[in-house]
């Protein structure tokens, strides 16, 4: 044995190292469909969208939809918060963006996100008459403290990001399809 | 370690089967005849503890699951069933709920004993880091198992708790989804919960094994800090501490029954008798207590620090609080393990104590005000702890004389008490002398 592997180390060496390598793959490949198992699957994936008729609600209203399981906020801004939106300076900003980035042309007063905090994922209050709406007069996440301004922008509090858009059309004036 | 063993047995099946598998010998060696040291006081009973609480959770786990239902439309309605309907449910659930708490408390008593007596320091390095193992993994477990009846509080708990994941940078929301099994927390993620509860606790107890084999080479440490020098040092194992430990659970399991029976939603939250609604956070989220030092400690983080966001930095320091006690034993490297014999450190770890009590109260106040920065002063006390104050004591202080031996301390402080009282009863009361005397 011993001079077998003197004079042919190589070979004996490749071998070993093939098999160790074809090994690992083989075991990869075997782990991996129980890892992504976890992942979304083909329901949760299946990129439902909504249609969202906004006709009803009125200006300054707000109104909580549903798609992908997440709350989605359309809120009906008035001139007045739509004007103080603009009138931020975007050195005052956590995550920078002007109004304009925050809506469609032409329906600056349909404001349309996710309503998932982007901290650590609570819902902001805001969306009824009732509720706190932060110093911001937009959102106010009661989780850690964030406040979100009348254009969704992060503004104050431990929250990164903006609110989240989701991808969306207006199929009319009264309706959106979100998704 | 075959040296502790008294074991002989003249059995002839009982010899054929030792030399086959000598699991006997085993049993005795490590259950009974284990030399442990004779000093060790009431802190040292609360591994035992931890090891009954263990088995409590364990049973009384497998019996819910035969009840309960990992499903979002049904979990909920499973649990008041149980608790209403199935025989003894409502004693059983309360046993489990309740037990998480008490097992809790037992390892926070069981730790800080550890950090007192310096029981991370050479040779028990790898037993030390096995334990934060274990924490890790009964609060994963705990965590887990909070979610199952899929209240308001389990809900939303999960859902700031994965989202914590989201704050690493690129791959956040990728392993945010893979966790979840979705967007938002979901029937997915409630039934990969209820798996991964239920398999936890078994990780746990294999670990508990290795924990308690890395403790049986060095054997037991003791309230002096001083390693056993000879078997006058030691007594069995059983029955001295055998008994000793079970009086513990007993006295332990007094209050446990208190809660379990009068009391059994009084350490929940009110709003965890609410069904789960993805629509609508409750006005405060608060974890279970036990979690609460390290919550505060996640919150505390509210501004950004060079290029980690605040939100990353929370993250980081919670997780950090953790990880740090892995190295703790190269932190602090302090010769005398013993606190009793370190009077500049007693002062600080005290002081420490007190710090986590703070942090586990500000962890359930709002994130406002006075609360914010006094969470940050405690964080920073709880990291300088151990990253600047124990390796400064290490370098500047100078420790009590140490007993030459466990037997020694015990002579000496019987004499020192025989003094005291002769002093006391004036000179030579030769009876008290006698009995102190060498
Ligand atoms: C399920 C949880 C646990 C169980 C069942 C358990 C069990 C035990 C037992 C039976 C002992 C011996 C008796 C004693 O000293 O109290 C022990 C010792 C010890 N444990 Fe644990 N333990 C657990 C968790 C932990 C944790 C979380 C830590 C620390 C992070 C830890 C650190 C230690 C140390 C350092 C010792 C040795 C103490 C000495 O010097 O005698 N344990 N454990
Ligand atoms: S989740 Fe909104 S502030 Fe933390």
């Amino acid at each position: 044995m011993a001079t077998n592997v003197k004079n042919d180390p190589n070979r004996r060496d490749f071998l070993y190292v093939t098999t160790a390598a074809v090994g690992a793959v083989g075991a990869a490949a075997a782990v991996w469909p129980l890892i992504d198992q976890m992942n979304p699957d083909a329901t949760v994936k299946a990129l439902a969208s909504i249609e969202a008729d906004i006709s009803s609600i009125e200006l300054g209203q707000s109104v909580t939809f549903k798609w992908r399981g997440q709350p989605i906020f359309v809120r009906h801004r008035t001139p007045k918060e739509i004007a103080d939106a603009k009138a931020v300076p975007l050195e005052d900003m956590i995550d920078p963006a002007t109004d304009a980035e925050r809506v469609t042309a032409g329906y600056e007063q349909w404001l349309i996100q996710i309503g998932i905090c982007t901290h650590l994922g609570c819902v902001p209050q805001g969306q009824k008459p009732s509720e706190p709406k932060g110093e911001f007069n937009g959102w106010f996440c009661p989780c850690h403290g964030s406040h979100y301004d009348s254009a969704g922008r992060i503004r104050k509090g431990p929250a990164p990001k903006n609110l989240v858009l989701p991808p969306y059309e207006f199929m009319s004036d009264t309706l959106v399809k979100i998704g | 370690m075959s040296s502790h063993s008294n074991y002989n047995p003249t059995n002839p099946v009982e010899k054929w089967f030792d030399e086959r598998l000598p699991l006997i010998r085993f049993s005795k060696e490590h259950l009974m005849d284990f030399p442990t040291p004779k000093n060790i006081n009431y802190w040292w009973t609360f591994g035992a503890v931890l090891a009954i609480m263990l088995v409590m959770q364990i049973i009384t786990g497998i019996v819910l699951a035969m009840n309960y239902v990992p499903n979002i439309e049904m979990a909920f309605d499973s649990v008041e069933h149980i608790r209403r309907n199935v025989n003894y449910g409502r004693i059983i659930q309360a046993t489990h709920a309740v037990g998480a708490s008490m097992f809790f408390f037992a390892v926070y008593i069981h730790m800080f004993r550890g950090l007192y007596y310096g029981s991370y320091k050479a040779p028990r390095e790898i037993l030390w880091i096995l334990g934060v193992i274990i924490f890790l993994l009964m609060m994963a477990t705990s965590f887990m198992g909070y979610v199952l009846p899929w209240g308001q509080m389990s809900y939303w708990g999960a859902t700031v708790i994965t989202n914590v994941f989201s704050a690493i940078p690129l791959v956040g929301t990728p392993i945010l989804e893979f966790l979840r099994g979705g967007f938002v927390v979901d029937n997915p993620t409630l039934n990969r919960f209820f798996s991964l509860h239920y398999l936890l606790p078994f990780i746990i107890a294999a670990v508990v094994a290795l924990h308690i084999w890395a403790l049986h080479v060095p054997g037991n440490g003791n309230p002096t800090g001083v390693e056993v020098k000879s078997k006058a040092d030691t007594v069995p194992f059983h029955p001295y501490y055998t008994m000793k430990d079970l009086f513990v659970i007993v006295v332990f399991f007094i209050p446990f029954a208190w809660f379990v029976f009068f009391a059994p939603d009084i350490l929940g939250h009110a709003d965890n008798y609410i069904r789960a609604n993805p629509f609508i956070t409750p006005a405060k989220i608060v974890p279970e207590w036990y979690l609460l030092p390290f919550y505060a400690m996640l919150r505390a983080v509210d501004f950004d620090l060079f290029f980690i966001n605040a939100k990353l930095g929370g993250v980081i320091v919670m997780f950090g609080s953790i990880l740090i006690l892995m190295v703790l034993p190269w932190l602090d490297k302090s010769k005398t393990r013993s606190g009793n014999f370190r009077p500049m450190f007693k002062p600080f770890f005290w002081l420490f104590v007190l710090n986590f009590m703070m942090l586990m109260y500000l962890g359930a106040q709002a994130a406002e005000g006075i609360y914010v920065i006094l969470s940050k002063v405690g964080t920073a006390y709880y990291f300088g702890y151990f990253l600047i104050i124990l390796p400064i004591l290490a370098r500047i202080e100078t420790p009590k004389p140490l007993p030459n031996s466990i037997s020694q301390s015990i002579l000496d402080k019987y004499e020192a008490k025989a003094l005291k009282q002769a002093k006391i009863q004036g000179n030579g009361n030769s009876e008290i002398q006698g009995k102190g005397g060498k």
